[in-house]
This record gives structure tokens, sequence and C-alpha cells, in this order.
């Protein structure tokens, strides 16, 4: 099948590839821009592993097409830390919680609570479980997952009434 | 897991969608969100050679509250639909249905046309439509038509659409203000299918039931609408005996089969215990 | 030397950041930023993809196969099939457990979804349309589900191929069907035991086929480099080592031109120990077309092919005094292998280590076999996040012993406090063998129903039940066996189960350790590094831990069963005291005294006497490298090879309380307690973080997850669809507790954990469920306690609404 040139902005960068029209987005991601932060665990939209930030949407990438992308911003756990290294108060809260082990589902874990803090900056306890239950983990057994969203929630939440 | 090779179209309008589905028959799918299709194509279950993303056609999309009826476009998300604060007053079960399909990310793709034109039995919407009265605009290569979301199905995967057509709205009959409704499903985690669900809309009048309607979601091969069961409750208190002839209408109606979720009586039986919540919640929350 | 007075004892002990304190990970930095290396992350240059034609029968005998079409596919440069491979004799593979396996299937298929041809391209695009071309003709015969029917005199004939070997591997065979009978106990003694009971329980338990599921599925990159004649294998491997030893063994390539690499491994739970063919194909691929081939499994193949776990029919008995005192123990185990017999167990416990079925109880005498049978499903039966059929003993005898308490009346927690093993008991030698290092049950069982309030949760279920409401309150109070393990009774392919560390350190003060295991997400570059800066007091910041290259790695066995705390960690910490010995020399050298003047504080030796007269082991460090004693080598390095002298006996209590409804018979986890006694704990946020995955994955086995088969041999619902992974949502909130009983024989007295929480776990939410529907004669369910499961015993009962 003919490939075609698929562009969009990953993580701030204009890129633009070839590919088939059947071409997965997670494999567009992982093998021809070489971003394998995300990563495939069921190929059947359940895990999340795969998830990246399209366009304000979180977005399992196993199950796009990777032309259904095009034109689209694409942010991916690669692009959470600041450009100068800086950790971003998720990716921190993961590391200071300990909510993460093999860190297998980690990128998809962070990308969703991304989104979901933008949506929900100060989420209850249910609304975190609710908000990642798209994301599979088989090793932490979700709790300190959690609590790092917590984290990451209240230094957010510091940070906006420092700024006030 | 990889699907099989296609052609991709990115029409710009209905028409051309249209066109397009026209032009290749058999060989072309439309997609929407694609979580339902996209799995079947990596199985190689379903193998389109023309796939026409709907995704540019912005006439498809939006919510449309009004006093008489709720238009709401087919490539509607079920995240947008959750998100609208008008419809959430005005219809509730739908940001209630909405919630408990799938998981968050793919409720920011999945789109409610996909979810009713699918015909999967597994699919939460089509029940509720039925429970609400929607009715569903098809539009084809000669024009429009409407059809009640209680006869488009057919069978599983078999429905009322024209190959040619494609699915552009949903219309649902605004419900009567101080009504109440509620889905209920029963599944083994989130993402699942139902075990089994139900859908309950009922109005009140000084205690009495005044019209309720039931549906089934996932106990048959097409969603259920269970009219015996609506009248068994409408003009009662909504008593034990009522409900209970509204939950044995709701179990003698599903023909579930034994799946993974459990075996047919299991699940047939659970019918009747959703509808039995169901009522229960729809009737808390109704306007006496 | 050092000027004592810059930091306090207390600082400098901090400063280490050594075993106890909860030390912030230090593999965590790449896996949040995305950076972690998982196989499937690895592009050699010209990398090829290679993935398999899988049968769609349970049973059949293959007619032919036209690879042709598919070679026509673009893209696709090459499909294997076992004709290809039967010059190079690779065709079948030998089992770790003594049997030979089908790389491609070779005349038969004998499980769904078995290989049966390996298509290599360009990319997985067109590997997948090469698979889909691939015309393979089969002749349908019966299928072998139910393993009950295996050693009936008509069942069909499963493995043609050993039809007429006497052994498959583990001891005599007495059918074509029959693999082994392992025997274990004193079986007159047992019998006489119970023909004398007072009291007798018995009961049919099941502890289903499930999967280890890791959410990274199994692959490998092979890359043969045909100049040099050097093979690198990275893959998914939890035994880097072995694995390079198989390569070797079974291709014919000398074992130094042999690299296995384990990258990032995205949790393994048992199901990356194995040996499967995609790794053969691979190699056998990238060897015959000299560039690197990658094969990486799908979910739907990881479910269906690679290493399976349980699958054990289980027959439990005891015999009791009238005051539940258990004076005898009998079981038997019909275990289904599936089509091989390739489950990883050391090669001489074809039960793994089912003898801890007496669990924490003083049970004289006991007698339990083991009959192993061949089904036409997929091969396997590894230690799913447990040491070698730990779990499933464990949750016979945990089962059961409530039974009796249900025979006898008598409180489930009492009846265990009546038969547990004495904390004065310990060294206790169990009645099947076992010499139970060190355990205080008792104790821990108190802690955890004061913390519970258990007499409250008795009274508040007394109360439900009389208003017809359904709670169960489950207690679970095991042993577990881990850490194998002394090479004198475990090996892996005759070699024996040490586990190894070399530790370097640097001139400036720094140090590399290397180690024979390989983490799966258990964090060992954190805590290994936690055992080490304690031992040698320089900080373990500046601890750089290796493991899973075996070019750079010393030998060792791998991580699996627990093992890494027990036996690598003991290395690593003996690897460290050499290093301190060494140490000393030097010390007394620079400080100009004797050896006995010094005394070791923290991070420096210092002269007896004279606190400010001390060497630091950064600047011991940097003299290793300039200014030795006479005699003393260069160099500042060390390395053990540690061949415990026991097991370890880790052991917990739990308490799980669950509401069940009748009508759709949900059960909702209200409470649970997990105390643990892992003896020393090296880093308290890495074991919670154990604690919790274990029982989360406890869970999902005891609520939901199940491999069925239907009557021809399909697996159903093998992808995550249908298997139960349980999201957030599902899955409790978990308290975690502890105690501490220290190894007598580990070098820092732990004995490791990661496993503890799934094989007590899963007991412990079983019987909170049978608790529940105690009061009505109920005695056992079979788990998963799925939905309809539960609500189809609330029919039988008559309360199913």
């Amino acid at each position: 099948m003919a490939k075609t040139a698929v562009s969009m902005t990953v993580n701030g960068r204009a890129v633009e590839a070839l590919a088939e029209p059947r071409t997965l987005l997670i494999h567009f991601l992982r093998d021809q821009l070489g971003i394998t932060g995300p990563h495939v665990g069921c190929e059947t939209s359940h895990c999340g592993a795969c998830t990246v930030d399209i366009d304000g949407k979180s977005v399992k990438s196993c199950t796009l097409f990777a032309v259904q992308a095009q034109g689209a911003e694409v942010l991916t756990v690669e692009g959470m830390a600041g450009a100068d290294g800086t950790l971003s108060v998720i990716q921190e809260g993961f590391m200071q919680e300990h909510g993460l082990q093999c860190g297998y589902c980690t990128p998809g874990m962070i990308t969703r609570a991304y989104r979901l803090l933008q949506e929900t900056p100060n989420p209850s306890e249910e609304q975190i479980r609710w908000g990642l239950s798209g994301n599979l983990c088989r090793c932490t057994g979700y709790q300190n997952i959690v609590k790092a969203v917590r984290y990451a929630a209240e230094k957010l939440q510091a940070q906006k009434e420092a700024a006030e | 897991m990889i699907t099989g090779a296609f052609d991709y179209h990115r029409p710009r309008s209905v028409d051309d969608a249209i066109a397009l589905l026209s032009q290749h028959g058999d060989e072309g799918r439309v997609i929407a969100g694609g979580h339902s299709l996209v799995p079947m194509m990596k199985l190689r279950l379903a193998a389109p050679s023309h796939l026409i993303d709907l995704a540019a056609l912005d006439e498809l999309k939006g919510i449309a509250v009004a006093d008489q009826a709720i238009v709401i476009g087919a490539m509607t998300t079920q995240h947008e639909i959750i998100a609208d604060q008008a419809l959430a007053a005005r219809c509730p079960i739908l940001r209630e249905t909405a919630a408990l399909i799938a998981d968050p990310q793919v409720r920011y793709c999945g789109t409610l046309g996909g979810n009713v034109a699918n015909g999967d039995p597994g699919n939460d919407m089509p029940a509720v439509m039925q429970c609400l009265g929607a009715s569903y605009r098809l539009r084809g290569p000669n024009g429009e038509r409407s059809v009640a979301a209680r006869d488009f199905y057919e069978a599983a995967y078999f429905t009322a659409r024209a190959d040619d057509e494609i699915l552009t709205a949903v219309e649902i009959p605004t419900p009567a203000a101080g009504h109440g409704a509620a889905y209920e499903k029963q599944k083994r985690k989130v993402g699942d299918y139902a075990t089994a669900a139900a859908a309950v809309m009922l109005t009140l009048a000084g205690g009495t039931c005044e019209t309720a309607s039931v549906a089934l979601t996932n106990v048959g091969e097409t969603p259920l609408f269970v009219e015996a069961a609506g009248q068994a409750l409408a003009g009662s208190g909504l008593d034990d005996a009522a409900v209970t002839a509204a939950v044995e209408a709701a179990r003698a109606a599903a023909e579930p089969v034994s799946d993974l979720r459990g075996p047919a009586d299991y699940r047939r039986h659970l019918a009747g215990v959703m509808v039995r919540r169901a009522v229960e919640r729809a009737r808390r929350r109704a306007a006496a | 030397m050092t000027d004592v007075k810059e930091m306090t004892l207390e600082e400098r002990e901090a400063t280490l950041g050594g075993i106890g304190t909860a030390r912030k990970r230090k593999e965590d930095a790449r896996f949040i930023q995305g950076k972690g290396n998982y196989v499937d992350d690895i592009k050699l240059p010209d990398t090829v993809v290679g993935n398999f034609v899988r049968s769609p029968h349970a049973h059949a005998r293959i007619k032919s196969i036209n690879t042709e079409p598919a070679t026509r596919i673009p893209g696709v440069i090459a499909v294997l099939t076992a004709d290809d491979l039967r010059p190079l004799n690779l065709h079948w593979m030998p089992t770790l457990a003594g049997d030979a396996q089908a790389v491609l299937a070779d005349e038969k298929v004998h499980f769904q979804n078995q290989e049966v041809a390996f298509v290599i391209g360009e990319d997985r695009y067109a590997v997948a349309d090469g698979i889909e071309a691939v015309e393979v003709e089969y002749e349908d015969l019966p299928a072998l589900v139910d393993p009950t029917k295996a050693l009936l005199p008509d069942a069909p004939v499963l493995r043609e191929d050993a039809q007429d070997k006497s052994e498959v591997g583990q001891g005599a065979r007495r059918h074509p069907n029959h693999i082994f009978t392992w025997d274990c106990g004193d079986k007159d003694a047992t019998d006489q035991a119970f023909a004398g009971a007072a009291v007798t329980v018995k009961e049919e338990i099941f502890y289903p086929r499930c999967h280890p599921c890791p959410l990274e599925p199994c692959g490998c990159v092979a890359s043969m480099d045909k100049v040099r004649g050097e093979l690198t294998l990275y893959g998914t491997f939890q035994a880097p080592h072995v694995i390079r030893t198989v390569v070797s063994l079974i291709s014919g390539l000398a074992e130094h031109n042999i690299r296995v690499v384990s990258p990032d491994v995205g949790g393994g739970f048992g199901n990356k120990v194995g040996a499967y063919p995609g790794y053969v194909c691979a190699t056998v691929g990238s060897i015959v077309l000299g560039r690197p081939v990658k094969w990486i499994e799908s979910r739907i193949d990881n479910l269906s092919t690679t290493a399976f776990a349980r699958d054990y029919l289980m027959t439990g008995e005891l015999a009791a005094d009238p005051d539940g005192r258990i004076t005898a123990l009998r079981c038997h185990v019909l275990a289904d292998h599936g089509a091989f017999n390739s489950h990883a167990q050391p090669s001489k416990w074809p039960a793994g280590f089912f003898n801890i079925v007496t669990g924490s109880y003083d049970i004289p005498v006991a007698h339990c076999s083991v009959d192993g049978v061949f089904t036409n499903k997929a091969p396997g039966g590894v230690a799913y996040r447990c040491s070698f059929r730990v779990t499933e003993a464990a949750y016979l005898i945990e089962r059961m012993i409530d039974v009796l308490a249900q025979k006898l009346d008598i409180d489930k927690a009492e009846i265990r406090r009546r038969n547990f093993v004495k904390a004065s008991q310990f060294p206790y030698r169990s009645c099947l063998g076992w010499e139970y290092d060190s355990g205080d049950y008792e104790t821990a069982l108190d802690k955890a129903l004061a913390a519970v309030d258990y007499e409250g949760l008795r009274r508040e279920q007394a109360e439900k039940r009389a208003r017809g409401e359904l709670m169960g309150i489950g207690i679970a109070t095991f042993t577990e066996i881990v850490g194998a393990g002394p090479t004198r009774n475990c090996d892996i392919l005759g070699i024996g189960m040490f586990d190894s560390c070399e530790i370097r350190v640097h001139p400036t003060g720094s140090a590399i350790a290397r180690l024979g295991t390989k983490s799966q997400g258990q964090g060992h570059e954190t805590t290994y590094a936690q055992i080490i800066a304690t031992e040698i007091g320089i900080p373990s910041d500046d601890i750089t831990i290796e493991e899973g290259d075996t070019d750079t790695a010393p030998y060792g066995l791998g991580t699996y069963g627990s093992r890494s705390t027990p036996v690598a960690a003991a290395a690593a910490a003996q690897a460290a005291r050499k290093i301190r010995a060494k140490a000393k020399k030097i010390a007394a050298h620079m400080l100009e005294v004797g050896e006995d003047d010094l005394e070791w504080e923290i991070d420096r030796f210092k002269v007896r006497g004279l606190p400010e007269k001390a060497a630091s082991m950064k600047e011991i460090a940097m003299a290793a490298y300039q200014s030795l004693p006479e005699g003393l080598e260069q160099g500042l390095e060390a390395v053990n090879y540690y061949d415990p002298p026991n097991f370890t006996y880790p052991f917990g209590a739990y308490v799980c309380v669950v509401d069940v409804d009748p009508h759709t018979g949900e059960v909702k986890i209200r409470r649970f307690y997990a105390l643990d006694d892992c003896g020393t704990r090296i880093n308290p946020m890495v074991i919670d973080g154990q604690v919790h995955g274990g029982l989360a994955e406890a869970f999902g086995i005891a609520m939901g997850q199940e491999l069925v088969f239907d009557e021809i041999g399909n697996i159903q619902g093998a992808s995550l669809m249908d298997y139960f992974l349980p999201t957030a949502v599902e899955t409790p909130h978990w308290e975690t507790d502890f105690t501490v009983t220290p190894s007598p024989h580990h070098p820092i007295g732990a004995k490791g954990v990661g496993e503890s929480p799934n094989v007590g776990g899963v007991p412990a939410f079983s019987n909170a469920v049978v608790d529940a529907f105690a009061h009505l004669g109920v005695t056992h369910m079979t788990m998963p306690h799925t939905h309809w499961r539960v609500w189809k015993q609330c029919e039988a009962l008559g309360i199913g609404g």
C-alpha cells in the first residue's frame, strides 16, 4: 500500500514521516519518530499504556491511525518535563509517592493524569480512580498512583495560590 | 494485530462522504471514533478497502437542546455528552450512560453516532435511545429519512441503515420536566460491556406513574425495548406488584447467550435486577 | 585523618541511605520521562520483524503448509516452518522440565494458537499480511480439554512423539497422557491418622488456570554478527544467564559467543522465566539472514501461548481432634500441564515446593501426591508471583483450615492459633521435610486481629446475618517458602540455584555492583545499593547497580520465586563484607595500627579508643589504588557466589472483609488489611509497593482471572476485554502493616516479600467470600468469585432474588 506523508506536531516539534493509511499512531510514534515513551500493552484499547494527548484529549494511540492525527497537536510523556529538563509535578509525584514499579504503564499513566488534572484540578480519590480507569497497572495496586496524582494536584494548587 | 490495507478518505462534507460510500459499496466503511471498528479490523474480522473518516464533518457535531427536542450530531463524543450542562439538565440519563461507556480515553473518541449505528448489542446508548423514544436521522444518496430507535435494530450488527447511508444525528423528544430516568449497568470492570443493563424513564403525577418506558442492553441480539414492562408500570403506584410485573416482562423479553460474563439464566435474572433498580432510582429522581 | 566532627552519627547514617530507609527509586527518573529501554524500544540498524502463523485448532494433524503465497507479499523476506528447522535440529527444543516442546509445529498441533510457521518481513505490517497469506491445511483431531479425562483408557493420545518414552522429564509414566507422579510424606502413617481421627474434612479445591499477564508482553531481538560469529539476544528474560546457557545448548553456539541482555522489563510475574519458540525462531532467523530479527508477541499470543500458571485440581483432607487440632493432612493434585511439560520449576521438584502445604501449622503427619497430565492447552505452569507452586499449597491449607473450623464450629482465628507452629519451635522441621527458619505467627495474627477489631467485625457480621445480609471475614495466616535455593536440592538444567554479586569500588569512593538477577519492577537498582551502602559505608546514591547483561554480570539464576533478596541480596552483602575486610587491612596500614585495633562505624574504620583517628571508606578507596600494604593486590573489588544454606520463610496475617449482594453476585471488598513479616526490611517504601501490587494481583486472581476453554479446546477471552485485570476503580484500598522476624541464616536477616501478598491474598479473598455464606452451610466456592458464580451460589441457597 502506498505511503503518504503524515505531519503533526509532537511535543511542540513539527514532524513529518511517510506512513501507510493503516499505520497506527503508536507505531508511527515509536517506529518512525523514535518516540518510545508510549507503549503497546494490549492492542485492543484496554490497557492505556499507549495513551497520548491529542488536541487536548487523552487518546489510546493503538486505536487511531496516524493519518487520523494529521495536523494534530500531540503530547507524549517525553513532552511533560520543562524545556530545561525540570520534571513536571506529575512526574515528580510519581517518583515521590512510588507510583511506579516496572515503569511500563507509567508514560500512559502520567499522560492521562496530565489531562485529568487539566480538567479536574483538585480531584478526590474517587475522581482519580475513575479518571485513570482507562490505564491498567500490574505492579502498584494503584494506591501509590492515586497518591502521586494527589501530590501533583496539591502542588499545582499551591503553585496557583502562590501566583495569585 | 495489524489491520488489512485500505485507502483513507477524509471527506469535507456529508454529501462527499455519502458519495464515497456509494462509490465503494461493500468495500467502504465509515469510521467515527473507531474504537469498535479498529479492533475488529485488527482481528481482520472487518477488512474494508476504503475507510471514510467522518472526523472533519463539523455538520455532524454538536448538541442542541430545545423544549421540544434534543438533537445530537452523530460525531458528538461521549466526553462531550458528559460535559454538556444543558443536556445534563434536561436529559441526565445521557450523562449517566455515557459515563458508563468504556473508559475516559475511549469516551474522548467514541461518538454517539458510532455507538447507536454500529449495531453491537453490547453498546449502551441504543437501549437508552429506545427508552427515550429517540429517532435516528439517516442520510443517503436519495436524501434524509428518520428511523425510530425502537425500529432500527434487526440483529447483531444488522440495522435499518442502508450501506450507503450515514447516521447524521439522533433526535430525542425532550423528556418532560420532572421525569425520572436511570441507567443501571452491571459489568465486570470498567471498560466492559454490560452483563446486563436497563434504561428506565418514567413520569409521576400524584404518586402514580403516568408514563414509563423500559429498554435493555446486551441481553439479546439487539437492544430490547420492553413495551410490556413500561405498560406494567404506567398507571400503577410503582408498588411492588407493578415493579415485579415489569421485571418479569423484562426477563421474559431477554434472550441472552451464555458467555464469560455469565450463563444465560444469570444474565436474564440480572436484566430483571437492573430493571428493578433502575425503576427505583428513576422513581426517586422523578418529581412526584 | 578524617575530621569526625563534620557530621553527627545520625547525619552520616542518613547520608548513607542504607538498609531501612525509604529511599526514592533510582530507576524512576528514566521511566517517568519515557526513557526506559524495553525490548521493543531497541532499534538496531537493519532490523526485520518476525511473527507466527498460529493454529486455529487445539488438536490437529498438519496436512500441508503452503508458504509460497506469503513470500509473494511485498516486504516478506522468509517463512520458516518445522521443515526448515529440522536440518538444524531446532524444530523441537528441550524444556526446563526435561520434556521437549515443538518450536514450530511438527506434523501435529497440540493447542490453539500453537506456533506453526514464522514469517519474517521488513516491518510488522508486511509480516501481518504474510501471516494472513500462509495456507495451512489441518485434519482435526479430538481435543482433550478436561484433565480428569486425560488418563482414561480411551483418551486421545496427544503426544505421539512421546508415546513410547518412559519419562518426559520428571518420573515414571503410566499412560501416554501422563507426565509424572510426585509423592511426598508418609502415606501409611497419614492413612492411619485419618482412620482413627475424631473428625475429618474433605474438599475438592480447584485453582484455575490463570496468567501472569505482565503489561509488557514477551519479546526479543536476536542479532547475529556473522563476521564475529557472535549472537546478541535482547529479550524479556527474568533469567538472562539461564537463557544464554539454553541458547548455547540448543543452538550449538559456544556460550562465550552469546550475549544475552535483559533490558528494562515491563513486569514479569513468572511469565518471562521460560524459553519460548519466539526466541528460537528470531535467533534462527538472524543466523540465516544476518540481520537482527525482532519478535514481539501480542496480548492475545501472550495470554494464549506463553506460560500460564496454576491449573491445579486439588483434593484436600484434614484430620483433627475434637478441639480442632489438626492430626493429619492428605491431598492429591491433578496438575494440568498443557501440551508439553514445560513448567518452570527447579529440576528435582515436579510440583515445585507444593509440600509447603502444611503451611503455618504444626501438623504431625501428612501425605501428598501430584499427577501431571497433558491436555490440548498451552504449555507452562509457572510461578505467577509466587515461589514454585507455593500459592497453590497455601490456598489449599488456608481454605481447608476454614473448612475444618466450620465443621467444628470453632472461630477461624482461634483454630489457626490452636494449630500454629509456636515461636519457640523455630527452627521448625515440617513433617513434609522443610526446615522453617524463623517465625512468630501468633504475634502477627494478634496484631492483625487487633488492627481490624476482629471481634467487632464478627459482632457486626452476626447482626447482618440476623437481617439476612451477607458479610464475610476472611483470614489467611500463610507461610511462604522462597529463595530457591540451596544448590543441594535446587537446580535448573543441573545448575545450582545460587546467585551472585560483583562489586567494584572506584578510586574516588563510588562503586558499581553487578548481580545475576534481573529486576522487572522490583526496584533492585535502589534496594541492592542500600544493602551495599550499609555494609561498606558508601552512600547508596554513589552505587550503580547493573543487572541483565550476561557479558558483564556474574552468572546468576535470575529473578523469580522471591529469590532476589534471599539469594542475590545475600551475595551482595557477602561481597560487600569481603570488600570491608580488605578495606580494613588498608585502613590499618593507613592508620598505622593493627587490624584488631580498628572498629567499623557507619562509613569508616576508627581506631578503638582514639575517635579522632579514622579512615573513611572514601579515603580507603583511593588508597586501594595508591598506597597498599605489602602483599595486597590493587583495587577494591569482590565477587560472591551465594549458595543459601536454607530457604527463607516469610509469613503474614491478612484479613479481608467483604459484603455480598445476593441479587447480583457482586462482592464488595470493604477492607483489606495485610501484615507481612519479611524479616529485615530493606526499603519500607518499596515493600509497601510490592505488597500493594501483589494484593492487586491476588484480587484479580480471586475475583476474575481465568483462562477458559470450550469443549473443543478454543481458548476463551484471551484479551484484556475479558481477562480480568482490575482497574483503579475495582481495586480496593490496601492497609499494610508488619512485624519483623529476621531470618537467622540470611546475612542481613531479610526474607523477600514480593510474592507473599499474592500467596496470602488469594486465600484471604476466597475465605472472605465463603465466610459470607458459612452460616448457610457453604464450605467452599470455586474461584474466581465472579458475579455469576457468586450469584449461582445464592440461587442454590434460594437467596438469589
